[in-house]
């Protein structure tokens, strides 16, 4: 069934957008990342505005990151506290996200900009964590399936003033690495059109020191808050939110997050870890991919700035 | 009813040789939701005093145009080993959607002097004063080449029906992509490459209904609009997890 999307001015396969919808439902619940660096370009490739999709994206993340905080706030998975210091982060980031990006959209290179961004980020992160996990699991099997826990280092994150208690992490840590943190996700998150789950959620782990369980739930708490002011930033600036297609998108998403959500409860930390490594290497090398062999048709056509 | 005065003006008028009557199956489009394209059929009959000249062939050409826009094209090229836009040439005016249908092949039906004065094929339809890069051409044959693609330039030689030098009929498809506009249709009428008659008429685009509703709402009112956004977006997520726990019970 075609629809005519309101917004976009493109007809598209109802269905299409639904499936899509739930299949990064799927990823976005078990992983605790909102799938838009997974949505945003699959949104390019069936054809819609870049502009749109990333507006809509964020608007779609609003939906089906509720739908996985609420299910992970029943099983008290959701630091509150924590998501409240990564939220000021996030909103002060996202705003100078957004200036860096009307600079560099004035020089005409922001696309460039977006897809290094996903390279780099993409990237790092996902080799980082496939080793990471592979010798977790590596260890794990050698125990004999027991993991055996590991003291807590000590690093330069633990010496900054300013401590705070984060009773549900249980970490008594300083405020300023979640801050910035979250600033650093909001600058991306403005820049490439994303929640930003996908850099917030290692760097929880990683450089917090996060227990894995409450990383999900409180890095999808905060990222609620973050898209909705994307959301709203772009409606009332570009008017590029498309209702329609977020309606679609969002009715997949959201079935697919439940379903997603439990089966990552069932999922070891290592695996799921593993597995999303997998995927942000995936489509790393795809985006790497396209910047480094010749396209097939070397133009491309935007909207005129000065109209 | 305006339309009609004019048909008669022109009929008062002290006659061309030939001049072109001219029908439209609809003489607007609406996009709905579930807008998949559509077709067009303009059809008309030459009417004429004297009988038909047998010396030279009879042209018809028929036009639709979408409303003219400025379009920003950009070519890449390899810099330090990845592909980078590098040059840009803005294309002055360019129609969102272009159909030219002829009964003859195109060189047959229209001089180059005529073309040039008509605007009637596509790279005679684009206006690029753009001298930003010595080979501007090559972006506006880009620019015709990407909309060709996508079925928003269409050429159709032989797509005109001319029955006994006198009926004539085309089908125009629009395709599901439409941008609302005013669009025009063009009706020449050419007697050895040379235009005898023109005729023209506008074919309204507009979004109806919802599509109509939601568009006006996100231009006139973005700030409820961005609210109205998320809300179903939070809507849609809390009954999502609702329905699970129900499910589930």
């Amino acid at each position: 069934m075609q629809i005519y999307l309101p917004i976009a001015e493109v007809s598209v396969n109802a269905f299409l957008l639904l499936g899509l919808g739930g299949i990064v439902g799927i990823l976005s619940g078990m992983f605790g990342v909102g799938g838009g660096f997974l949505m945003t370009p699959l949104l390019f490739f069936i054809g819609i505005p870049p502009a749109v999709a990333v507006a809509t994206e964020a608007n779609q993340i609003v939906a089906s990151s509720f739908s996985g905080v609420l299910a992970h706030l029943k099983r008290k998975t959701v630091d509150l506290k924590m998501g409240t210091v990564l939220l000021i982060g996030g909103l002060v980031g996202s705003g100078l996200g957004i200036i860096l990006f009307n600079y560099l959209k004035a020089l005409g290179q922001v696309e460039l900009l977006v897809q290094l961004c996903y390279v780099v980020f993409l990237g790092m992160i996902g080799t980082l964590m496939f080793f990471e996990s592979l010798k977790a699991i590596r260890n794990a099997n050698r125990a004999g399936g027991k993991v055996i826990p590991t003291r807590r280092k000590h690093n330069w994150v633990h010496n900054l003033p300013f401590k705070m208690k984060f009773r549900v992490s249980g970490l008594y840590i300083s405020v300023i690495p979640p801050l910035l943190v979250g600033v650093l996700v909001g600058v991306l998150a403005a820049i490439m059109g994303v929640g930003g789950g996908f850099i917030m959620v290692p760097a929880m782990i990683y450089l917090l020191g996060m227990p894995t369980k409450v990383v999900v739930g409180t890095s999808l708490f905060q990222i609620i808050f973050v898209t909705a002011f994307t959301t709203m930033l772009h409606a009332t600036t570009n008017y590029t939110v498309d209702v329609v297609l977020a309606v679609l998108l969002l009715v997949g998403g959201v079935i697919g997050a439940q379903i997603g959500t439990r089966i990552g409860v069932k999922m070891k930390a290592e695996q799921l870890r593993i597995l999303l490594a997998i995927m942000v290497l995936a489509v790393c090398g795809k985006l790497a991919f396209d910047l480094l062999v010749q396209p097939a048709e070397l133009y491309t056509l935007g909207e005129s700035g000065h109209s | 009813m305006i339309r009609l005065c004019a048909l008669l003006l022109l009929l008062a008028l002290p006659a061309k040789a030939e001049e072109i009557v001219l029908g439209l199956s609809r003489d607007q489009v609406a996009i709905t939701a579930t807008f998949e394209g559509s077709d067009i059929l303009v059809f008309g009959a030459i009417k004429r005093e004297a009988p038909i000249p047998d010396r030279s062939e009879l042209g018809v050409i028929v036009t639709v145009a979408g409303p003219d826009e400025p379009v920003l094209v950009r070519r890449k090229d390899r810099r330090l080993g990845i592909w980078v836009n590098t040059d840009e040439v803005e294309v002055d005016a360019a129609p969102s959607f272009y159909a030219v249908a002829t009964n003859l092949p195109m060189r047959d039906v229209i001089k180059d002097v005529e073309d040039l004065r008509y605007g009637i094929t596509i790279p005679r339809v684009i206006r690029s004063v753009g001298a930003q890069v010595g080979d501007s051409a090559a972006f506006t044959r880009a620019l015709i080449r990407i909309r060709a693609a996508e079925g928003l330039y269409q050429v159709l030689e032989g797509a005109v029906d001319l029955e006994q030098e006198t009926l004539f009929r085309a089908a125009i498809s629009l395709p599901a992509n439409l941008t609302e506009g005013e669009y025009e249709a063009h009706i020449f009428l050419t007697r050895n490459g040379r235009v005898v008659d023109e005729y023209i008429t506008t074919i309204p685009v507009r979004k109806v209904g919802l599509e109509r509703w939601l568009y006006n709402l996100a231009h006139e009112n973005a700030f409820l609009y961005g609210l109205m956004s998320l809300t179903i977006a939070i809507a849609a997520g809390w009954g999502a997890s609702a329905a699970f726990t129900l499910l589930r019970r």
